[in-house]
This record gives C-alpha cells, structure tokens and sequence, in this order.
C-alpha cells in the first residue's frame, strides 16, 4: 500500500464534515468500548494477565531470531515450507510464484493486514490471478476499491446504505429490486456470493496472528469462518505473516488470546481460533496439499533496539483506536496507511518512514486512553513524542513550528522571565475575552481560533496557583 | 531465498544487540520450549469437574450456541433428529467417520438419511465428534484427522457436536495437555466458540457470515472419566 500519510491534514479536515463517516464513527462507542469494558470487567487477572502478555512478548523478541529458526524447524518437519522475504515486493513474489506453479486462477484470502500492507492484491492482480477477499468487512472495501479503515473491522467507516449501493452496483446477476435495507439481509447476500468462490478457489491465502515456535503452527483469530473455508478448502494453503508474530509455546499463545478477542470486540473468545502447521496428512480426508509460510521482515527486524522497538509487542486488537479521541473523530483513511490511530502514530515512522508519517505522531492530544487500554502494554505516548522529537531534530518540522518552539524553549529556560511572560499574556487575554468568556481570535492562532473558541483565562497562572497551594500545604502541616 | 533468510536473521541479531526488552539466550528459549510453563489460570475455571460441566453449558449459551444434555450416546440420533425438525432443516446428516461415534445406532432413526466423509457443498447439517470443551469460555476443540474432516466444521449451515462430559476441561491449557496426550498437533485445530458471526456492517452482530449459523452441543453424561 502505498502511503498518504502527508495528506493527513486536508484528509482530517474532510472526514470532519463527511456525515456519513460521522455516523459510522459513532458505532464505535457500543460497538467496541462498551463491549471491551462489559468484558474486562468478568475477568480479575485481566490487568495481570496485560503484565504477563508483555513479559511474554518481550522474551520473544529479545530472543527471536531463535524463535523464528526453530518455529521454521516444525514447519518444515511437519511438511510445509517457509519463504523469507526481506520486502513487501520479495513477498508478493513469493506469493505469485507459488500460486503460478499451482497453475492457480483464482486465490481467495481471509483478511491480512501485512496482505494490505504489501500490496498483495494488486501484485496478483497484475499477475493475472483473481485474488477475491472472503472476510465480510474486506470483501466491501475490495468492491469499493478503498482500503480498510480499521484493521479489525475494515470497513467501520460505512453505513448499511452505502454497502446497499455497493452490493446493487457489483450483483448485476441478482434482482435488482431485492431487499437490501438490513444488515442481515446483506450478510447473506455477502455469503452466497463467496460460496462459490470458497469451493472454486485454487490457492487460499490468510494471515496469521501468532506463529507458535513450539510447533510450527500458524494461528488465526476469526469470526466469520471465512479464514477456516479459505484455508481447508483450496489445493494450496499461503500463510503470509511478518516475523514479531512469534510467540513460544501453545501456553504463551493461550495467554495473549485471553486478551485479544477481549480488547478487540469486547468477545470472551473469538468464534474461531485455528492452529494450522503442514499440509493434509496421510490419513486426512480434506485440507491442502501444500503448505507455505511467508515470513516478513519489511522493516521490522530494524525497529529493534530502537525507541520504537515496544510496538512490536502489538497483537492489531485495535483497542487503542477504538478508544482514541483522534481516530474517532477522523476516521482511519486520514492516517494514510494500513495502521491507523495510535499504534499508527507509533508504528508508522518506523515502518514507512517518519518523513512520510510525521504528522500521525502529531495527531494526538496525549490523553493516554490508549495506553490504558492497550493489552501489550505498548508505551504508545512516549513513542510518539519519540517521534515529535525526532521529527524536530531532524528539520522535518515547517519553519514556523520550529522557530514557536525554539522561542518557547528559550524562553522557558529562563524561569523569571518565563513566569513574567505568562502572568503579563494571562493578563492581556483576560482582557481580550473580558465580554463573552472565550477569544475568538488571537494574533498567530489562526490555526486554532478558526475552528473553535479559546477560553479566555481566569485567575492567576498555573505556576502561580501551585506556589500558592505548596505553601498552604506546607503552611497546614 | 535463503539469501534473504540470512539477511532478515542477520539483521535481527545486530539489531537486537541493542534491545531493551529482555535477556538473550538460546538456552532461556530451549527451557521455555520444553518447559511451557503456565502463566496465569483465571480463577473461575478453579472449579471441581461438575461446576465445570455447568460452566461450560453456560458459557456456550452466552455466545448463541445450545446445548442439551443427553444420558448417553444411544440418545443421540433422537436429539439430532429433534434438532432438525426443531429447526425445519432436511432429515439428513453429514457424520465425521469418527470410531467414537461408531456406537451411535442410526438405525433406530431410519427416515434420517445419515452418510460419513468429509462435507459437501450441499451438506445442510453435520454431526462431529470434539477433543475437549473448554469451559473457560465455552469452547470446544476439535481437530482434523483421518475421523474428522475440518470442512464439517465450516461448510454446512449446522454443526451438531457429540461432547461427552468427561471430555470437559477448565482452561486452554488443559485441552492442550489432553491434545499432547494423543500425539502430537494435527493438522489443523479448531477452538470454536458459538455459530459464525460477523459485526463488519455497522458493528451489529449477525450470526452465520460464513461458517454455521448453528451450532449444537449434544453433551453426554458420562462422569468424570468416561469420554473417548
Ligand atoms: S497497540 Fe495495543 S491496543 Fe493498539 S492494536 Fe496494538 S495491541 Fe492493540
């Protein structure tokens, strides 16, 4: 996928005013926070067991050269075969190789980020196989030709009626007066039209959200049965997966899945959790033949020992956006790339490049919710301001940004004048707002007062209130 | 491509010489793998094996899926046959060639049309047999093999599954215990959790996206250490 991160700004400004978008962001608050709390709320070890995940995940990664080289040991005694690929381009290859010896024509895939990340449809497609995705969210945004807005629920940013529309525009074979008003009613559309491609398909392509070095066996975390159809029914069953899904043993897996399905959808446990390793065996009477890995670095093996190196603890639950201020009021097609919200501002820098996603960093209010939230105890707000600083450093930052905070700083570094300074700006902005209690327009904040009011001040500083009360406390001791 | 194998290991191992994240060491790796040391159990599976059957029903009712508790295995092609009719599905059943259903007398049932193998398109009903229930969350275990195709558990629009009691365990780790017991990883393992269900349009939950709109426990009372 390529990114568009840079436009972030305009593309923010739009998603504001599109009503739609609007109504669709507004399922978020039933649809996953109150689920997620409802849930968390049965389970008491869940804050011990978020301790745990993050021990888990971080012996992995510190050892995980070792866990990838004996994860590839199981996969190959079992039957199958691992394929490394340094790029989303390596991948792709991989991929098209192994589905052009199949003699394969059409591929169907369960939904994969890393999928979305390189581009995979677009490569087959190009190759002249006919990729079909079969999860119900990712089948929509594949008929719109849009990329997923949320990396668990693809298509979040529709309502029913534009999947109506969708659906009438791309089922020219079906009446074209039949009821489509329902979500029930277009789930079964959805399904009968992907019957036929499940039982038609050559090669199956999913994701993987665990690769368990214990036994070679790749894991998906569905609810669908779309990624179980894909993967047990075609001749050739594809795994593409990047390297940091790795996790020990069966234990270590079973204790991070206590935490997904409940910090994603608000679930007990997903409707369905597959262990795959190898292609049929002898005695099987269905499955593949085939059985591939495709392991993917894209960046990720340099994220290690760097500042960023904790968001390769992510388990994509997608908690952190659903409960990101930003992300709800914006919609993930602003963030410009396959991650979006918080987890984006901390990944993307890293994956893409922070010249192309430095404002997603920006695009925080630090609240922290997501933190608080996270499951991997992923320090997401230190490694966004990681970024800021870089992005500083680095002269990514425009020329007015830099030059306000090198004032700033320069001027907090000299606490008497610092102190003068506010209590004299506190002052005059007092006055400016004296008649109605908020300014609504300020020398150099355009930016700001365009778009709302600013409360005007009241009383005496920050700095000054804090004296005052360390006194008292002091003083009543 | 083992040129990029040795790119992406190498470049791991330089970059992890400056990772914060924990110790390195192929012998901490070897003891966890052959270790599998237990994290955290949550307490409500702390349970004697009958509170834990009662647990399992519950938690398999709460995600849409039913169950009924029949005395033993002869009761079975009733309860399918009920299932059916109770449903208005066809009189037919799709079996795994489970040997643990081989005792199941269908005779006694002759207008249901009942035939073994792996599933058909046009299959509308299965009936499996299942490793473990896991009473944690209500999930069973099944697994492929040479008696239980996979594609019972995903193609037909209802899937009937024999669980005997004995079969009922607290937590994930231990169905994996039991699943070591019999060798090692299948080819494929299902831990299914209620019917399919998706909440893609507009995040209201719908049941059967792609997999079975139904699923049915059949739970078998056999103590605590019956079961295959
Ligand atoms: S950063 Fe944390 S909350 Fe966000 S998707 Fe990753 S694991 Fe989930």
């Amino acid at each position: 996928m390529q990114p568009t991160s840079l436009a972030f700004k305009d593309r923010a400004r739009d998603a504001v005013t599109d009503a739609q978008l609007q109504r669709a962001l507004l399922n978020m608050k039933p649809g996953f926070q109150q689920r997620r709390a409802a849930t968390v709320a049965k389970l008491p070890e869940f804050e011990a067991l978020r301790d745990q995940a993050r021990d888990i995940k971080n012996h992995t990664l510190a050892n995980l050269d070792t866990y990838l080289l004996r994860f590839e040991e199981r996969v190959v005694a079992n039957g199958g075969q691992v394929h490394w690929a340094r790029t989303g381009r390596e991948a792709c290859e991989a991929i098209a190789e192994i589905c052009r010896r199949a003699g394969a024509r059409t591929v169907t895939k369960g939904k994969s980020m890393v999928a979305e990340e390189i581009g995979l449809n677009d490569h087959l497609e190009a190759e002249g196989f006919t990729p079909i995705e079969t999860d119900l969210g990712e089948y929509i945004i594949q008929l719109r030709h849009e990329a997923p807005s949320h990396i668990i629920a693809p298509a979040l940013h529709l309502v029913k009626q534009q999947i109506a529309d969708t659906f009438r525009e791309a089922h020219t074979d079906l009446e074209a007066d039949r009821p489509l008003s329902e979500p029930r009613q277009l789930t079964d559309e959805a399904r009968a039209m992907l019957r036929r491609s499940f039982l038609s398909a050559d090669v199956g392509i999913t994701g993987a959200n665990f690769l368990v070095a214990e036994t070679g066996q790749t894991v998906i975390v569905t609810n669908e049965g779309n990624g179980d159809l894909t993967q047990c029914l075609p001749r050739i069953h594809i795994v593409i997966s990047s390297i940091e899904k790795a996790v020990p043993t069966l234990e270590d897996c079973s204790a991070i899945l206590r935490l997904l399905a409940r910090s994603a959808t608000g679930q007990e446990f997903s409707a369905y959790t597959t262990f795959s390793t190898g292609p049929k065996r002898a005695e099987d009477l269905d499955g593949p033949d085939e059985f591939h890995v495709v392991l993917l670095d894209n960046g990720r093996s340099a994220v290690l020992g760097t500042e960023a190196e904790d968001t390769l603890r992510c388990i994509r639950c997608g908690a952190c956006m659903n409960h990101c201020p930003v992300y709800g009021s914006v919609g993930g097609h602003a963030y410009g790339w396959v991650v979006p919200g918080p987890i984006g501002a901390a990944l993307d820098p890293a994956l893409i490049g922070l010249d192309q996603a430095r404002h997603l960093p920006n695009a925080s209010t630090f609240c922290g919710r997501c933190e608080t939230v996270c499951p991997m105890k992923i320090p997401l707000t230190k490694i966004m301001r990681h970024w800021r600083v870089k992005e500083f450093e680095s002269g990514l930052a425009p020329a007015s940004v830099r030059r306000g905070l090198s004032l700033w700083a320069w001027a907090a570094k000299r606490p008497r004048l610092y102190r003068f300074g506010t209590r004299l700006a506190m002052r005059m902005l007092g006055l400016l707002g004296r008649r109605r209690g908020r300014i609504g327009w300020l020398p150099l904040s355009g930016g700001w007062t365009r778009f709302r009011d600013m409360p005007a001040p009241q009383g005496r500083t920050f700095q000054d209130q804090w004296a005052a009360a360390s006194r008292q406390d002091s003083g009543g001791r | 491509m083992s040129e990029a194998r040795d790119a992406i290991l190498g470049g791991v191992r330089k970059a992890l010489a400056g990772q914060q994240l924990g110790d390195r060491s192929e012998a901490s790796v070897d003891a966890r793998l052959d270790g599998r040391p237990r994290g955290i159990i949550p307490d409500r599976v702390a349970k004697p094996h009958d509170a834990l059957v009662d647990l399992f029903v519950t938690m398999a009712e709460q995600v849409s899926a039913t169950v009924v508790r029949l005395d033993g295995l002869n009761d079975v092609p009733e309860a399918a046959a009920q299932f059916l009719a109770d449903h208005n599905l066809p009189a037919a059943l799709r079996l795994a060639p489970d040997p643990s259903l081989e005792g199941v007398d269908w005779t006694a049932r002759p207008m249901l049309e009942v035939s073994r193998g792996p599933a058909r398109p046009d299959d509308v009903t299965s009936l499996t047999a299942s490793v473990a229930g896991i009473a944690e969350t209500g999930t069973l275990m099944l697994a492929s093999g040479a008696g239980s195709p996979t594609t019972l558990n995903f193609l037909p629009d209802n899937h009937i599954v024999v669980l005997h009691e004995g079969q009922v365990v607290g937590a994930y780790e231990d169905a994996w215990d039991r699943l070591r017991a019999a060798g090692g990883p299948p080819r494929t393992v299902n831990l299914v959790t209620g019917p399919s269900r998706t909440g893609d349009i507009e995040q209201i939950i719908q049941l059967g996206a792609h997999g079975p709109r139904r699923l049915h426990i059949l739970l078998i009372a056999d103590g605590a250490d019956g079961g295959p």
